[in-house]
């Protein structure tokens, strides 16, 4: 299995920033030049160890990494077949993945002179990442959020604005976040000296999603050393879910030209994949189109507008994916399925019950296809899923759907 | 020749600024919105822009924005914008259309039926803002071997290094952005505006018009002094927002024609 007679599933994307038939550079011309300069700047530092070096150093000292990557015994022994292996990404500071990437965006930033961050974010996991890092380096930040995800997760909203960031709710559209992204975007159409648009995930004109890539990608470097340090070989199977699919492609990367690891993708399957569209599965249930600066997966009508996608985890809920999943999808190198709400909400429980870990509902989609996975597969396969966010956030969300109040 | 190269002919021959109007297609519904595009040739606008509705649109500010979901939640689709041109050219074989909008409509559509639906509806020109240069084979080259010309945006941002990049597959004319921001938004001064449209019309023999943050008959009056032609979307637009009868908002449109034609007068 190789891509385009390429010996290699990691050599995209190509000189115009696609991978296969997706990805590409299809935002409006003003923002072409800023493009440009950011691909130019992301190319110099990816070769300058010191950019690393300094990456390095925040990783180990700030954020905390390497996160463990941990046996789950209880778990295992309950789903009876493969054994389970929990990548902590949860443990990052600010408690999930997001911060990898912000770290290195930022790090941009700062080598090009811009003095002020935009970000997007949907459950606002990627707003708080931003709104500490642009703290830590004295750098003003500005968060655009749907009016809809400010109500649905005040405590992030209230953490965002601790950490010194203006939280603009956005009202344009359903107020969710493909919502807050088209109001970032705006923004930076109109800001263009002074400001960096810090995209969240493996999403937007190109380079953005091979950049967003490289940072989350020490997530598969880690996971790859300490398999062998545990185990001795490579894992057999890895699942991670994905919303626009940053922690998944980070996961993944490392390990698409090593043919004996079967990796799959888990989307949010909402109410369920079917004519309804109440999902935000968009590989399952959608088909390519082009928005937010690239070709990918879409939900989208006959018409071509696109639909605003359901899931009860507030940071699957985007109608796209990351274009590099779209193409590996179509090489079918990775498998893609999708779970429902329910199936996480049960999923969610498992965790807190067997593991003491309460789980994102994001990844707890990804544990959702690991219950039915793991008893299918034989004992001595190794199996790890990246657990890429903590669950406190969603407590109230959780407690909502099991009929609680709190 | 397309009715857009006819159009700036004459215009150049008669050594007025073209009056370009904006409209949403579809707004607030299909009856008054053709009512209304009937009506601009009469209300003397030179070139018709009729916006495709989509739902996402990233460089337009909330007038835009809200116009194009009024005419989506009527039911607005690209081929009943393309009707809109048909039903106009029973009456009309003059008027340039242009369609500007946003890629993902027409690429769900599928290029090619696309483009044989537009040339046949008689379309003449497309703006679609989220294909730069960098993506020219996935539509502007299609388009412009159909017999369309496509019509580029340049900015502020578009410096002389990019200028001849952006330039090079754009026909009809030039639209040049007066500010770096979405539609609606402040306006340019008409002085900075002057020298930006020099520079674009030093390298290309294609008219230059100019838009985004020009509201009123005076400030087209200005730009009309400077440019080829004067582009307005968004303030008409907010008159249909108000629920102005065709007739008024055509009355409005006329204001600002009159004004951009007199600026040399």
């Amino acid at each position: 299995m190789t891509a385009d007679g390429l010996n290699s599933f990691r050599s995209g994307p190509d000189e115009q920033g696609r991978f296969g038939i997706f990805g590409g550079r299809f935002v409006s011309e003003t923002l072409m030049p800023l493009i440009l300069d950011l691909e130019a700047e992301y190319t110099k530092a990816k070769d300058d160890p010191s950019f690393w070096a300094e990456m390095d150093d925040l990783w180990a000292n700030y954020v905390g990494r390497p996160s463990p990557l941990y046996f789950a015994p209880r778990l295992t022994e309950e789903l009876g077949g493969a054994k389970v292996y929990f990548k902590r990404d949860e443990l990052n500071h600010t408690g999930a993945h997001k911060i990898n990437n912000v770290l290195g965006q930022i790090l941009l930033a700062r080598r090009m002179g811009k003095t002020r961050i935009i970000a997007e974010t949907g459950a606002g996991q990627h707003g708080v990442a931003t709104a500490t890092v642009c703290a830590k380096f004295g750098l003003q930040c500005v968060v655009f959020m749907g009016a809809t995800d400010v109500e649905r997760q005040k405590p992030n909203v209230f953490r965002m604005r601790l950490l010194g960031a203006q939280v603009v709710p956005v009202t344009s559209g359903r107020g969710t976040l493909k919502d807050a992204m088209n109001e970032a975007l705006r923004d930076w159409v109109t800001n263009v000296s002074d400001t960096f648009y810090c995209i969240g995930t493996v999403a937007g004109p190109h380079p953005y999603p091979a950049m967003v890539r490289d940072f989350q990608s020490i997530i598969g470097k880690e996971t790859r050393a300490q398999m062998l340090d545990a185990e001795g070989r490579l894992p057999d199977v890895l699942v991670a879910c994905i919303g626009g699919g940053s922690n998944a492609m980070g996961l993944f990367h490392p390990f698409l030209d090593d043919p004996e690891v079967r990796i799959v993708g888990v989307e949010a399957g909402g109410h369920g994949v079917d004519e309804r569209m109440e999902h935000a599965a968009s590989l399952t249930g959608g088909r390519p189109g082009v928005l937010h600066g690239n070709r990918t997966y879409l939900l989208q009508d006959e018409d071509g507008q696109i639909l605003e996608g359901h899931s009860i985890s507030a940071g699957l809920d985007y109608p796209g994916i990351g274009p590099e999943h779209s193409w590996l999808h179509d090489m079918g190198r990775v498998e893609y399925v999708s779970v429902t709400d329910q199936e996480a909400l049960d999923a969610f429980q498992l965790s807190c019950r067997t593991e003491g870990i309460i789980p994102a509902l994001e990844p707890a989609h990804a544990l959702a296809h690991v219950t039915k996975l793991a008893p299918t597969l034989p004992s001595d396969t190794l199996l790890v899923m990246n657990m890429c966010g903590r669950g406190d956030k969603d407590i109230f969300t959780v407690a909502e759907a099991l009929g609680t109040s709190i | 020749m397309t009715r857009i190269d006819r159009r700036f002919a004459k215009l150049k021959a008669e050594g007025r600024p073209a009056f370009v109007s904006y409209v949403m297609a579809g707004d607030p519904d299909l009856e008054t919105s053709l009512e209304i595009v009937k009506g601009l040739a009469g209300a003397g606008v030179d070139v018709i822009e009729l916006g495709l509705p989509f739902t996402d649109p990233m460089a337009d500010g909330p007038t835009i924005q809200l116009a194009g979901q009024r005419a989506l939640e009527a039911g607005m689709t690209l081929r009943k914008t393309l009707d809109v041109v048909r039903a106009l050219r029973e009456s009309d074989d003059d008027t340039p259309v242009v369609l500007m909008g946003y890629y993902n409509p027409i690429y769900s559509m599928g290029v090619e039926t696309f483009l044989a639906e537009a040339q046949s509806a008689g379309v003449d020109g497309l703006i679609v803002v989220d294909l730069p240069p960098e993506e020219d084979e996935e539509l502007c080259l299609p388009a412009q071997a159909a017999g369309l010309n496509f019509i580029r945006l340049a900015t502020p941002t578009t410096d002389a290094r990019r200028l001849p990049k952006v330039l090079s597959n754009t026909s009809g004319f030039v639209y040049y952005v007066s500010i770096t921001g979405i539609t609606g938004a402040a306006e340019a001064a008409a002085s900075a505006v002057g020298p930006e449209v020099a520079r674009i019309k030093a390298s290309t023999p294609l008219p230059v018009c100019v838009g985004f943050g020009i509201k009123t008959p005076a400030r087209a009056a200005e730009i009309g002094q400077v440019a080829d032609g004067v582009v307005v979307g968004s303030a008409i637009v907010e008159r249909i927002a108000a629920g102005d009868a065709p007739a008024q908002v055509l009355a409005f449109v006329k204001s600002l024609a009159d004004a951009a034609h007199a600026a040399r007068g």
